[in-house]
């Protein structure tokens, strides 16, 4: 068993009176391919904003690292090595393939705050963004406009972008959301390999896709930890089958 | 941006140059500087609503604190005029530090309304203070000598001075847009919370670009108040704010000539009709109107769009239309 690189204690949000989310712990294993289920409301995108800090916790402690970051700007989580992406495709649409990636890459170059340089200065990233566009299988759509991928490759745009970061963990919400037969055995191949030397912390609705790719599952109903396990033991628990399955989303 | 739009804009910038070098020779030069220091203003404010979407109504306060300070110290402390302009534009520039701190906290209606308030402070202010000369403002302000050699009294050696700093400013905000920096405002401007989740502390980007547009606007007033050797409360009134937008709208936001063809627009406009009194205001919306629903991207943004259009029709062309301003 390996050790613990992200966990919440008691994680509370409340929003006007409405418990959102309500005294979850969650302890994600270095190395490991988690998995977020739960039916549609149950809390699950804003654990992920509890947890990348773009929501303020009611109540809990979140730690990376053995590391209280429960005070920390989602930006500083982001430099820690925690990078997330959204439920709706985060690209920049109006920038290129290669520029999407490389505005990831170009903040360790130091130079984002000056403005008297020319942009040429990050052509020397151009090499690294290729890579990465062709790891996730966009070679060629290099000077295409992000708007003007189909939704599936707007994913995979995403997950390069990402990755150009080179994250110690990265928070997918609802990857497959959208994607067709093709686009998702893709994406789940290549989150495979991401998750060969990372941690991945996934909400996903698809259950064939959590089944192959889990290595724990938790289940979140109604802002509550239902159960936790792996695939066996949760699809076999009774409560998750009645109050998860039952709503049809199996 | 396409080649048909880079071509275009390469193309568009000699010309404008040329016309700007023979211009006062059959222009009244006032005029040309008038408008010359406008279209500085209006790229400067451009800078902000066109590539980080923030949209101030409050930019009358750095053009006015800039027109103020030089006159101010040309004037009672005798400064030569390019101290004088410095002084204008770094008092400007650290009014956008403390303004733009309380500002971008917010965004959309609530940005407008912060910043139109904290403008309508730096009127009270011009209006109350001793210094600034109430409601006569500071009138007779000396032209000098700039560098001690070049007598700024002479029309054109003033137009090419103020040419010079239009250029200067303009060549400034073309670097920031096409910079490492512009680069993250742009991806700031798409898509804020992705910016964020890539490690951007968006809030200090933001702020960076708020003050370099104000020190630009308090550039564009501190001439200004040279070219007409007078700074009055017409310079910090919200009015001023309003014209800046409506130029900025008028000639395309977003894009680079925009806010200059929008600023020599309303500035002949309001020149020639200028004898039909206060007609200019009704006229002005009118054509504001007009241009709204009209053409909505500005003069300069729909002559883009059609070139766009017919570059992705031509045949062979691959790349597909982009937003104005790339
Ligand atoms: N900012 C907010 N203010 C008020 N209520 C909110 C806010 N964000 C989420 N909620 C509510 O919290 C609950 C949980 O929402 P959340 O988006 O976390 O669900 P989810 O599990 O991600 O659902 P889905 O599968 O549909 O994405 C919902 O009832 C939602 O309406
Ligand atoms: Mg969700």
């Amino acid at each position: 068993m390996s050790e613990t690189i992200l966990e919440a204690e008691g994680l509370t949000k409340e929003f006007a009176g409405f418990t959102a989310v309500n005294n979850v712990n969650l302890a994600v294993r270095r190395g490991t391919i988690h998995a977020l289920i739960g039916p549609n409301g149950a809390g699950k995108t804003t654990v992920f904003n509890l947890l990348t800090k773009f929501l303020t916790p009611s109540a809990g402690v979140i730690r990376y690292k053995g590391r209280d970051i429960t005070a920390m700007r989602p930006a500083d989580v982001a430099r820690l090595g925690i990078v997330r992406s959204f439920q709706i495709s985060a690209v920049f649409p109006h920038l290129t393939v290669r520029e999407n990636v490389r505005i990831a890459l170009q903040r360790e170059l130091g130079t984002s705050f000056h403005f008297w340089r020319s942009e040429k200065s990050l052509a020397r990233l151009h090499g690294r963004a290729d890579e990465l566009i062709a790891a996730v299988g966009l070679a060629g759509y290099e000077d295409v406009l992000a708007v003007e991928l189909p939704y599936g490759r707007k994913r995979a745009l995403e997950i390069a972008t990402t990755l150009a970061l080179d994250p110690e963990m990265l928070l997918l919400d609802e990857p497959m959301a959208g994607l067709g037969h093709e686009d998702i055995d893709r994406i789940s191949a290549l989150i495979k390999k991401v998750a060969a030397d990372r941690t991945v912390l996934m909400v996903e609705h698809n259950l064939s896709v959590v089944a192959t790719l889990s290595d724990t599952i938790t289940v979140l109903t109604r802002g509550r930890v239902l159960a936790e396990g792996d695939y066996e033991t949760v699809s076999n628990n009774p409560e998750v089958r009645e109050a998860y399955m039952g709503t049809g989303h199996a | 941006m396409t080649n048909g739009t880079a071509k275009l804009g390469t193309w568009a910038g000699a010309a404008l140059l040329a016309v700007a070098i023979v211009l006062p020779f059959v222009v009244y030069p006032v005029f040309v500087m008038k408008a010359l220091c406008f279209a500085l203003f209006a790229c400067a404010f451009n800078l902000l609503i066109g590539y980080v979407g923030l949209l101030s109504f409050g930019h009358a306060a750095y053009f006015g604190i800039g027109s103020y300070v030089t006159a101010y110290t040309v004037k009672a402390w005798a400064l030569p005029p390019e101290l004088g302009i410095l002084l204008g534009t770094a008092v400007a520039a650290l009014l956008g530090v403390v303004f733009g701190w309380l500002a971008i906290r917010r965004s959309g209606i609530y940005f407008a309304m912060v910043t139109l308030a904290l403008a309508q402070m730096v009127y009270f202010y011009a209006l109350q203070s001793p210094w600034t000369g109430g409601e006569d403002g500071i009138q007779a302000v000396p032209r000098g000598h700039l560098l001690g050699i070049f007598d700024l009294n002479e029309p054109l050696v003033m137009y090419f001075f103020v040419l010079g700093i239009f250029l200067l400013g303009f060549f400034i905000i073309h670097r920031t847009i096409h910079s490492p920096f512009g680069n993250v405002l742009k991806a700031i401007r798409e898509n804020e919370p992705r910016a964020i989740s890539l490690g951007y502390k968006t809030d200090q980007y933001k702020l960076l670009a708020f003050v370099l547009s104000a020190a630009l606007s308090g550039l564009a007033g501190s001439t200004k108040s040279l070219v007409f050797q007078l700074a009055s409360l017409t310079d910090v009134y919200w009015t001023m704010s309003g014209e800046v937008v409506l130029m900025t709208l008028v000639g395309g936001l977003g894009t680079v000539f925009g806010p200059v063809v929008g600023a020599f627009i309303v500035i002949t406009m309001e020149n020639y009709l200028a004898r039909y009194g206060s007609w200019v205001t009704v006229i002005q919306g009118i054509v504001f109107v007009l241009c709204v629903l009209a053409f909505r991207r500005g003069v300069v943004g729909e002559i883009i769009a059609f070139v766009q259009r017919r570059t992705v029709r031509a045949p062979g062309a691959a790349t597909p239309a982009h937003a104005p301003g790339e």
